[in-house]
């Protein structure tokens, strides 16, 4: 039993069937990784998980308890957090406000009327968003308007604001997508580190082969909404219906 | 020291001794003088310049911090007013009921209103509270006001009549609103050489309310909370996918910032012990967004700045007509008098509200930030120089600003 279960999901917009009939078990403690060429689902099913879209039928139990009809920000607070596509970050915040915010979220649940108190009040949260800072060292940036940073560092920060979270379930969409290749190569050994360092569950979608190949410890590919196959990676590089799904793509 | 940093509490000190020294600050020409029509330092108008700086206050926690642009302010600004005067009629003249119940009744309205708004945001939320805004303002003018059961009275507005019950009210009591039989009119006048300062009761009791909820307005830009309030402008998305509900966020902003209106609107009733269905209106909504952005939204100050700019236009401006400009320019030759009278003649008097809007355009095109903007600006142009790295640490630490 894993983790994370999807089980029979479908979606359907318009005439279009997004998802059709995905199962998925992530294990604990494991890099799981989604793949497919574009418009095969992997995004329409994030959106499942996170509560931002609601499969027309299937379930999606993530640790024994179904998310289905959850709010987005109740899915969190159950121990899933998300890393966008395009870094999504409080652009006008400072980087160390950017990473009290998932503090406060985690210790004080989803709202708490805290207008009275003033940050040096909060020395837990204080040391706390100090310490994972020093972790993916940006402690240097910390009094720096998040805006101005480059997008490889908006990446890393919106990383740190999931992982100071202690989340269970990490989920990953494209977090290279668009990046050079050192900015890709950076993400890869931060991943990694993350990996090595806490006890995380994660669930990367990606196009990029490398990244894919570097991380995950089992994959699945979709195609046209439905999974195609999952096994691990050194098998799937061989399979033929995952070479056709790609049109040779996979030999890049 | 009051749990502020420097900065902050320069800003409150700066703010209570511009408030305490009004009557002096906002008289500056002696009163003989043909600029006496400037000063602005009569009761009247200065109790106006702090109630509609709690007014833009609050509604810079609001618009300032979440970024939810709010039409339907002035509704919970009215219902203050009705509220203290109910207590007028039927209580007491005292008014510290009035005005503490002027704002829990605001509070539970704008509980109501910020409920079924804040389902949207954007451009819906505003019309939504504009929407709510005007129907409070027809149940206010005609609906709620009929023989049979007359809460607002209508056209004429409400107030007190020589018939009303008053139960608590004593003879010994002055027949006027006053705070334990000091009353809000009574008023000192100091006359040195050709200059005249009033003291007014009124004046400082609004002074000292409004130093009290700006104390609490700065207290809780800095806190926690008000961090959450400006995340849910910079990513509402990120918000919610970090586990935090922006919704009782924004509604608890919204009824703070509701709080504040409805604490104006006693105040006003309690300087002058009406309330009219026009002060719901949309023109008044919109007066405070305006207050709000010429003065600089999400800043502490701006909003108290911008109340001030706006009445004193309002109220100066507005008096000066064609024959004080003939008086101005009798130096000039006449035909050239003529035709400065006719140039500037759409400006002034009744046409305020052109040079107000022209300032305002000017102020949103050149100072987005607004008058705090412009300040900072001439600061930093005298005092680049002294600005060291001790400046640029605290600006690192109250990005509100």
């Amino acid at each position: 039993m894993g983790i994370l279960e999807v089980k029979g999901v479908n979606k359907r917009f318009g005439g279009l069937q997004a998802l059709g009939d995905v199962n998925l078990s992530v294990k604990e403690n494991t890099v799981h990784a989604i793949i497919g060429p574009n418009g095969a689902g992997k995004s329409t099913l994030l959106n499942c998980l996170v509560g931002k879209l609601i499969p027309d039928t299937g379930s999606v139990m993530f640790d024994g308890q179904s998310v289905l009809g959850c709010k987005p920000h109740q899915i969190n607070q159950m121990g899933i957090s998300r890393v966008f596509q395009t870094p999504e970050i409080f652009s006008d915040l400072t980087v160390l406000e950017n990473i009290m915010i998932p503090c406060f979220a985690k210790r004080d649940g989803s709202f708490r009327l805290h207008a009275f108190e003033s940050f040096a009040q909060e020395k837990d949260i204080l040391e706390k968003a100090e310490a994972i800072l020093e972790d993916v060292n940006m402690a240097d940036k910390r009094h720096m308007h998040s805006a101005s940073m480059s997008r490889g560092d908006k990446r890393r920060l919106e990383m740190a604001m999931c992982l100071v979270q202690e989340p269970r379930l990490l989920l990953l969409d494209e977090p290279t997508a668009g990046m050079a290749r050192a900015d890709t190569n950076n993400t890869i050994d931060l991943l990694k580190q993350i990996n090595d360092q806490r006890d995380i569950t994660m669930c990367i979608i990606e196009h990029d082969m490398h990244v894919v190949f570097s991380l995950a410890d089992r994959i699945t590919v979709l195609a046209q909404g439905r999974p195609l196959v999952e096994d691990a990676p050194e098998n799937i590089k061989g399979n033929p219906k995952v070479q056709e799904a790609y049109l040779g793509e996979v030999a890049a | 020291m009051l749990g502020l940093n420097f900065r902050d509490r320069s800003l409150f000190f700066i703010v209570i001794a511009l408030t305490v020294l009004a009557p002096f600050i906002l008289n500056p020409f002696p009163s003989e003088s043909s600029l006496a029509q400037f000063n602005a330092g009569y009761p009247d108008l200065m109790q106006r310049f702090v109630i509609f700086g709690i007014f833009a206050i609050g509604f810079n926690i609001l618009f300032g911090l979440t970024g939810y642009l709010s039409f339907g302010h002035a509704a919970f600004l009215g219902v203050g007013s009705y509220a203290a005067v109910w207590v007028f009629k039927l209580f007491t003249y005292n008014v510290l009921p009035a005005i503490i119940l002027a704002v829990a009744v605001a509070g539970l309205f704008s509980l109501l209103i910020g409920y079924v708004s804040l389902r949207r945001s954007g451009i819906y939320f505003s019309i939504l509270t504009l929407a709510f805004a005007q129907m409070s303002f027809a149940l206010a003018y005609s609906v709620l006001s009929n023989p049979k059961f007359n809460l607002t009275n209508g056209e004429t507005g409400l107030q007190v009549y020589a018939d009303d019950p008053q139960w608590l009210h004593r003879d010994s009591l002055p027949d006027l609103p006053h705070l334990f039989g000091l009353s809000m009119r009574s008023n000192y006048q100091l006359d040195i050489g050709a200059w005249t300062f009033n003291f007014n009761v009124g004046y400082y009791l609004c002074v000292v309310i409004m130093l009290i909820v700006f104390y609490i307005a700065i207290r809780l830009f800095r806190s926690p909370f008000g961090m959450m309030l400006r995340a849910i402008k910079s990513n509402q998305q990120r918000l919610n996918y970090t586990g935090l509900n922006s919704r009782p966020y924004t509604l608890a902003a919204f009824v703070i910032s509701g709080m504040y209106a409805g604490l104006a609107g006693g105040l006003m009733a309690a300087m002058d012990p009406l309330a009219g269905a026009e002060r719901m209106q949309w023109t008044a909504s919109g007066e405070v967004v305006l207050m709000v952005i010429l003065g600089g939204a999400g800043t502490l100050i701006g909003p108290i700045l911008g109340a001030g700019f706006i009445k004193y236009f309002e109220n100066i401006f507005s008096k000066i007509n064609d024959q004080i400009l003939h008086q101005w320019f009798a130096f000039l030759p006449d035909g050239l008098e003529d035709f400065l009278v006719f140039i500037i003649h759409p400006f002034i008097g009744k046409g305020w509200h052109l040079t107000l809007g022209i300032l305002f355009m000017l102020v949103v095109i050149f100072l987005p930030g607004g008058l705090v903007e412009g300040g900072q600006r001439l600061g930093k142009l005298f005092g680049r120089r002294k600005k060291t790295e001790d400046a640029a640490k605290d600006a690192a630490n109250t990005p509100a600003e």
